[in-house]
């Protein structure tokens, strides 16, 4: 029993990883950038669920759609400013650029409020909800956590493989020039890669602070590293990858921590994704590339 | 074009310079008529170039993204302490000399041999996914040190993982990390240190070894054809940084009065990632001058008081659409005569 | 270099196994021997059963229409792919068990269609990572300078710089190879190749991009390099006049197979070939009326589709 509600709990916390890493994962594929960024507008996602919910006394629906709103036009903005004028320059000079918009976004959060982690209020009280004769209680949020990350996962497919937009993705991730030939407007589809993630990311910030509710500038940071691990580790490029790798990762880290140590719980996590990519180099899910000799 | 004469011409400029600089800022350490907190920031400096020019060795002339370099740094730091510690409570060493030469030693050797074992798996990867894997390797080094106990009694050393039932002095503390430490790094050893990792990496880059390095990076199909063997020369060059970076951990190590393992985080490994990028990648004269610049700028922006890392993100956001711009880049072209430009890694990541 | 005098084709004769290579190395090992030689990218035959035997200092040409395979069975020579059947064997060595690293060391070296020179590295620096294996110096004498470092470095650059001077290149040693003009870029390779000192040396499109005038000193220099060096020259080349004019022995690859070997008087007179290159349209006695504007016609042909492309 005690077994199953870590597994529980552990795909609860992999369904954010999954979520975040789609975000990763999704930029990845179609402007090939490592998005730095993406952990802190988590953040600032959550930093707006938190305002709108205790300060301005909005409902959890509507505060939740606040903060996807703002996410939405922060990653469309940070991808304009930042990234968009490097499109011809070195991967290295766009991750510099990305870590260093890490770095303004937490900062500014710092300025706007504080250095003092914030509690974050649970929004849905959903209660416990007790299975096997109360053996085994699942709280309402990681419920919520597995099912929203079951809604997205299915949607995203739905979208990349029906739409004309995810189809536009999808060609731009394969190649990038000959998307442009057949007259992909490039821009409006990475634009939209953006948007997306981000809106996630804001979902991403409510179930993370729903889950572990403090709040400060840094709470984007850990779990996107984590995340983006998660991306490589199903494969980076591939949205079933970043799904399979998040939970996969969350599942890990979860029984490394009670079965293990939890001083190494992600010294667990790190190890066994060096393993995997030593065994597949490419991730779970990822393709491998030959050069063309 | 940059010929070899004209590189030798920047390598002895670049020698000159420092040792110009070294022998100004020594005066003025003697006169007093340094800043109180430029002289406090002397030794991390020196700390910090050559944690960025041997992560340049890496990163411009192997061409593999390594975002794990603190590791290295934390290894050395701690062993560094231990084996002062050791040294000093075990056999009654005075001579902080000897004590933190032989200590820069150790934590070179204890870095050198882990890059050694990381390097085996990490080499065999490519691109991105090599740099996650050293991402996590930086980690695991972050995590475990964590966990690591170790106590001098009498002149025996005594290890414990995870929980502290250890007799005599304690070294390491698990997560409280080294506690009253004897600093005994001096600005001199930094500068030598300094000088003695440029002379490594600038005569390793000229050398037989240093071309094969970049032949691998530059084409490895074509390495390979002409009987290059690219995992052993990008092995040299990681184990070479982390050796370096293992020095430059000592020397910071037995610079503090206390240290927490959590130091060497992973910002710390990208911090060192944005010295180089700065600086220039491959471009080693580059790499120093960002490090210190970079070391001390913060402090100055001290002034701006909370906005003070807004600014730095903003001027680093900045400095790298400036020198990107394809617009900017065609003036600086006009400006400066063309230099070897080093490209990391052709393959990856192209936008 | 002028009263160098260029060895002429002799002729060739069969070696004791049936295949035929030249009069002047049927007393040593064949340098290269290839059996039922072949490769499946996922169940596609890129190369199949492929045969050869060349001698020791053979010059052979690999043609045939684009996608024919030409380029895969360097990938296999070179262990750049591994081969999914058959054997080679270098010297009598089998070469089964080799890496692209060894294959380099055992002897072979090669150029590649689309110039993978070390561009940002000079002239000379690319020459010297040819000869990496060749003059050799510690990584520990490199960084402390030790006399061997000097020692070595005078004799690479000496070396570079005789090797440069084959192909008239000296005085572009202090350039930037990615700066070089396309035929210089091309020449650079296979200095670069042999620098490594090989016994087999693969030219993949080594005209390719020259003028008549380049085309010209370039075959003079492979004849003059063979002599030499005494090694074997195995080439891919469009230009039937390069091939015709030093190729021993030419080997025809159609849908990775091989279609037709023989010397070029006989691959010239050989219906499948023609058919190969110009379609089944045209009788044999047609073309054979007119077999040598036919081979310029395919040499037209196949610079157009190369533009097209």
């Amino acid at each position: 029993m005690e077994f199953l509600s870590y597994l529980v709990n552990g795909i609860s916390l992999g369904s954010i990883y999954a979520i975040i890493a789609l975000g990763y994962t999704m930029v990845y594929g179609i402007a090939k950038m490592l998005n730095f960024a993406h952990g802190d507008v988590i953040m600032v996602g959550a930093y707006i669920i938190f305002c709108a919910a205790q300060y301005w006394n909005l409902p959890p629906l509507l505060s939740l759609l606040l903060a996807m709103l703002v996410c939405t036009l922060l990653g469309i903005t940070i991808e304009k400013l930042a990234y968009k004028p490097l499109r011809q320059a070195t991967s290295l000079a766009v991750l510099i650029t990305a870590i260093g918009m890490s770095y303004l976004l937490q900062n500014t959060a710092l300025l706007i409020w504080g250095a003092n982690p914030k509690v974050f209020p649970s929004l849905f009280d959903l209660g416990t909800i007790s299975l096997f004769g109360g053996r085994l209680s699942v709280k309402g949020e990681t419920l919520v956590t597995i099912a929203a990350n079951i809604v997205i996962m299915v949607g995203l497919t739905l979208f990349t493989s029906r739409s004309r937009m995810g189809k536009a993705m999808r060609c731009v991730s394969e190649d990038r020039g000959a998307a442009e030939l057949m007259g992909i407007n490039v821009n409006t589809t990475i634009s939209m890669t953006f948007a997306i993630g981000s809106a996630l990311a804001a979902i991403a910030g409510l179930l993370l602070c729903s889950t572990y509710p403090v709040l400060q500038p840094t709470t984007g940071a850990m779990p996107g590293i984590k995340a983006f691990t998660a991306a490589v580790f199903g494969g980076i490029g591939s949205i079933p990858g970043a799904m399979l790798g998040g939970v996969l990762l969350g599942i890990i880290e979860i029984l490394g921590k009670a079965y293990i140590s939890t001083e190494l719980g992600d010294a667990i996590v790190f190890a066994v994704l060096i393993i995997v990519l030593l065994v597949r180099p490419t991730g779970l899910l990822g393709k491998a590339v030959r050069e063309k000799v | 074009m940059k010929t070899k004469k004209a590189r030798l011409i920047t390598n002895l400029v670049t020698y000159g310079v420092l040792t110009a600089l070294f022998i100004l800022l020594t005066v003025m350490i003697d006169n007093k008529t340094i800043s109180r907190s430029l002289k406090g920031q002397l030794i991390p400096i020196c700390c910090w170039i050559v944690m960025a020019v041997s992560l340049n060795l890496v990163v411009g002339i192997s061409g593999e993204l390594s975002l794990g370099h603190a590791g290295f740094m934390s290894l050395g730091a701690f062993s560094g302490i231990v084996s002062s510690g050791w040294l000093l409570n075990g056999f009654g060493m005075e001579d902080p000399t000897l004590r933190l030469v032989l200590a820069i030693v150790v934590g070179g050797v204890v870095a050198g041999v882990m890059g050694a074992l990381i390097g085996i798996p990490v080499l065999r990867l490519r691109g991105d996914y090599l740099a996650i894997v050293t991402l996590a390797f930086g980690e695991i080094i972050k995590n475990v040190m964590n966990c690591v106990y170790v106590a001098v009694d009498g002149s025996a050393l005594r290890f414990g993982f995870l929980k502290n039932d250890l007799p005599g002095t304690l070294l390491l503390n698990g997560p409280m990390g080294a506690v009253k430490v004897k600093a005994i790094s001096t600005f001199a050893a930094g500068f030598v240190l300094v000088i003695f990792t440029l002379a490594v990496v600038l005569n390793l880059t000229n050398s037989r070894s240093g071309r094969a390095i970049m032949a691998a990076r530059d084409n490895r199909i074509a390495a390979e054809a002409m009987g290059i063997n690219i995992t052993k020369y990008k092995m040299m060059a990681f184990v070479t940084a982390a050796v370096l970076a293992g020095m430059a951990g000592a020397l910071y190590g037995l610079s503090m009065a206390t240290l927490v393992p959590t130091k060497f985080s992973f910002n710390e490994s990208i911090n060192v990632l944005v010295f180089v990028v700065l600086g220039g990648i491959g471009n080693i004269p580059g790499s120093v001058i960002s490090a210190a610049a970079l070391t001390i700028l913060p402090e100055r922006l001290r002034f701006l008081q909370n906005s003070r890392m807004l600014a730095y993100a903003v001027l680093l956001i900045l400095a790298m659409l400036l020198s990107n711009n394809p617009l900017m880049k065609s003036l600086w072209k006009k400006l400066i005569p063309r230099r070897r430009e080093a490209r990391s890694g052709e393959g990856e990541m192209r936008s | 270099m002028s009263e160098e005098k260029i060895r002429s084709k002799t002729p060739m004769v069969p070696y004791p196994s049936g295949a035929i290579v030249p009069e002047r190395d049927l007393g040593s090992i064949p340098v290269l021997e290839c059996s039922h030689l072949g490769i499946e990218f996922g169940g596609l035959k890129a190369v199949d059963d492929f045969n050869v035997i060349m001698g020791k200092t053979e010059i052979a040409g690999l043609i045939g229409p684009n996608g024919a395979g030409k380029t895969t069975i360097f990938n296999l020579l070179t262990k750049v792919y591994q081969p999914t059947h058959g054997t080679m064997a270098l010297e009598g060595r089998d070469m089964g068990s080799m890496t692209t690293v060894d294959v380099n060391k055992a002897g072979i070296a090669r150029t590649f269609q689309n110039i993978r020179l070390f561009g940002n590295m000079s002239v000379e620096e690319n020459v010297r990572i040819g000869l990496h294996n060749q003059i050799r110096c510690g990584m520990f004498s490199g960084i402390l300078r030790l006399p061997k470092y000097w020692k070595t470095e005078k004799a690479q650059h000496e070396k570079a710089m005789e090797l440069l001077n084959i192909f008239d290149m000296a005085d572009l040693a202090d350039h930037r190879a990615g700066s070089l003009p396309y035929g210089a870029q091309r020449r650079l390779e296979i200095v670069r190749a042999l620098a490594t000192h090989p016994k087999l040396l693969l030219l993949d499109e080594p005209a390719a991009g020259m003028n008549p005038k380049e085309t010209e000193e370039l075959m003079e220099n492979i004849l003059r390099i063979r002599d030499r060096f005494q090694i074997a020259v195995l080439l891919i080349e469009h230009d039937m006049n390069l091939v015709m004019g030093i190729c021993e022995d030419i080997c025809v690859l159609n849908f990775g197979r091989i279609i037709a070997k023989g010397t070029p008087e006989e691959i010239q007179r050989n219906p499948a070939v023609i058919e190969a290159y110009l379609g089944k349209q045209k009788t044999t006695e047609e073309t054979e009326s007119k077999s040598s504007s036919g081979w310029k016609d395919m040499h037209e042909r196949k610079t157009t589709e190369e533009a097209k492309a």
